[in-house]
């Protein structure tokens, strides 16, 4: 299984395949609908967005920092509105979340070089186990499932590459009807 | 009772009833597809690892839902004390949000929630099922033709899981009521995911029902996750109610994989959690 080390370079991540299974380690940064759309209306954030995740997790103060207890991905789809805005504007080569995008979005995806890697929905303990630190915490005041949450996570997965840079994708597609 | 309560909210977030996980290992059992099975296994590590450690199991921890049978008098404010204390102890993630503000409340009660539902007969006890967001944005209800039939409603649902499409984290439960009013349907179909997996109707016409809804949505091959395969959905449950001569009410609520849910019952004098 291949590891990858975030925030990535695009050129490092050309070689993937819809269908891959790897592991992460390194930084991210969780982000959904309200962080993406404030990031977007601002043009700014406070950390780089290289390599995000669609996750509102469940912590626990622990000291004068945070413990992650349960921290799976949410579903992708409600942030596909914010994808061009965010490849474009943050450089992000690196998302992980759940469910994928239309497949509009594989062209997307393949101008910024951008690879979406899918974690199994609900897996929130296995996800958990896999973050080491709250490296940093902003905008809570969103709430903390919306909140950018900075997290170092060491050996993420097994991640499947769902929707590579090359317009693969491994969703499949309905045996009926009109899609 | 309130201790009984925050240990009812803790079971049903942190330990997968074994109905589901006897699904996920019957389906895994079954699968071909190397992805697919790769999703089944990770569900069924993180449910044994989220027992072990006592943290829920998805970081979703819904909005807080009861169902109280029997007699309850005016049990509600001990029902979002629960819940508050449960946002801490468990704890919970804070999910509940004002609709238009979208200001979170922090400690999961607000308007309306914990959304309380009295159903009359049976034996007394409390059900919690948290509704996570990622099945519940997917779930629908319609006005179907009077005319439409077994055939036309088993399309119906089976259109609803193909646009969900991987969104609701399949394989799916699916909960489906028929009749009555709209608000009734879609009542009943939270009250059908209830049942245990593995169970069927008493009613000929709406246990064949269940099987062809079954059938029709396990060949749309989304699979779990998304990745294709043979499971789209471990089980399937309708319940019905008469309704208008001119109306046929249907509701379709998906559940995923994480399928949460405990209930309270009295025991040789004491409460006690069960899960199906």
């Amino acid at each position: 299984m291949r590891h990858l080390s975030l925030p990535a370079e695009r050129a490092s991540l050309s070689s993937l395949r819809a269908g891959d299974v790897v592991k992460v380690s390194g930084r991210l940064v969780t982000a959904r609908d309200r962080a993406h759309r404030r990031a977007l209306e601002l043009s700014t954030a406070p950390v780089e967005l290289k390599s995000v995740y669609h996750c509102g997790p469940l912590v626990r103060r622990a000291g004068d920092g945070w413990e992650v207890l349960s921290a799976g991905p949410t579903t992708s789809a409600r942030m596909e509105a914010y994808l061009e805005g965010l490849l474009e504007r943050f450089g992000t080569t690196v998302i992980i979340g759940k469910g994928g995008f239309s497949e509009a979005a594989l062209d997307v995806l393949r101008r910024y070089g951008c690879v979406y890697l899918s974690f199994t929905g609900g897996a929130g303990a296995l996800a958990a186990a896999a973050v080491k630190k709250v490296l940093e915490v902003h905008w809570l005041e969103l709430g903390i499932p919306e909140a950018l949450w900075v997290l170092e996570v060491r050996d993420f997965g097994p991640l499947v590459v769902a929707m590579d840079a090359r317009g693969g994708s491994v969703y499949a597609r309905p045996a009926s009807g009109q899609e | 009772m309130l201790d009984s309560l925050i240990e009812l909210i803790r079971t049903a977030v942190v330990r997968l009833p074994p109905d589901v996980t006897a699904a996920l290992e019957a389906a895994l059992a079954a699968e071909e597809e190397e992805l697919a099975a790769l999703q089944l296994r990770l569900m069924l590590e993180n449910a044994a690892r989220a027992e072990e450690l006592g943290v829920p199991l998805c970081q979703d921890t819904g909005v807080p839902v009861f169902f109280l049978r029997g007699e309850w008098g005016e049990v509600e404010p001990l029902l979002a004390e629960a819940v508050r204390r449960a946002t801490v102890q468990v704890p919970l993630r804070p999910c509940i949000v004002h609709p238009l503000s979208r200001e979170n409340t922090g400690d999961n009660t607000g308007a309306h929630v914990p959304v309380v539902h009295r159903i009359t007969g049976g034996e007394r006890s409390v059900s919690f099922m948290p509704k996570g967001a990622g099945s519940e944005n997917c779930s629908a209800a319609a006005p179907l033709p009077p005319s439409a039939g077994a055939g036309e409603i088993a399309e119906f649902v089976a259109d609803v899981v193909r646009r969900a499409g991987a969104k609701p984290c399949p394989p799916v439960v699916l909960g489906v009521g028929i009749g009555g009013t709209l608000e009734h349907a879609a009542l009943l179909s939270k009250l059908a995911l209830l049942l245990p997996l593995g169970t069927e109707s008493e009613e000929p016409a709406l246990a064949e029902l269940e099987r062809r809804i079954l059938r029709e949505v396990n060949s749309l091959g989304i699979g779990p996750m998304g990745f294709g395969g043979r499971c789209t959905c471990l089980g399937v449950r309708v319940l019905s109610a008469h309704c208008h001569t001119a109306s046929l009410p249907v509701a379709v609520s998906l559940q995923c994989w994480a399928h949460r849910r405990a209930t309270l019952v009295e025991r040789s004098g004491s409460w006690e959690v069960v899960q199906p």
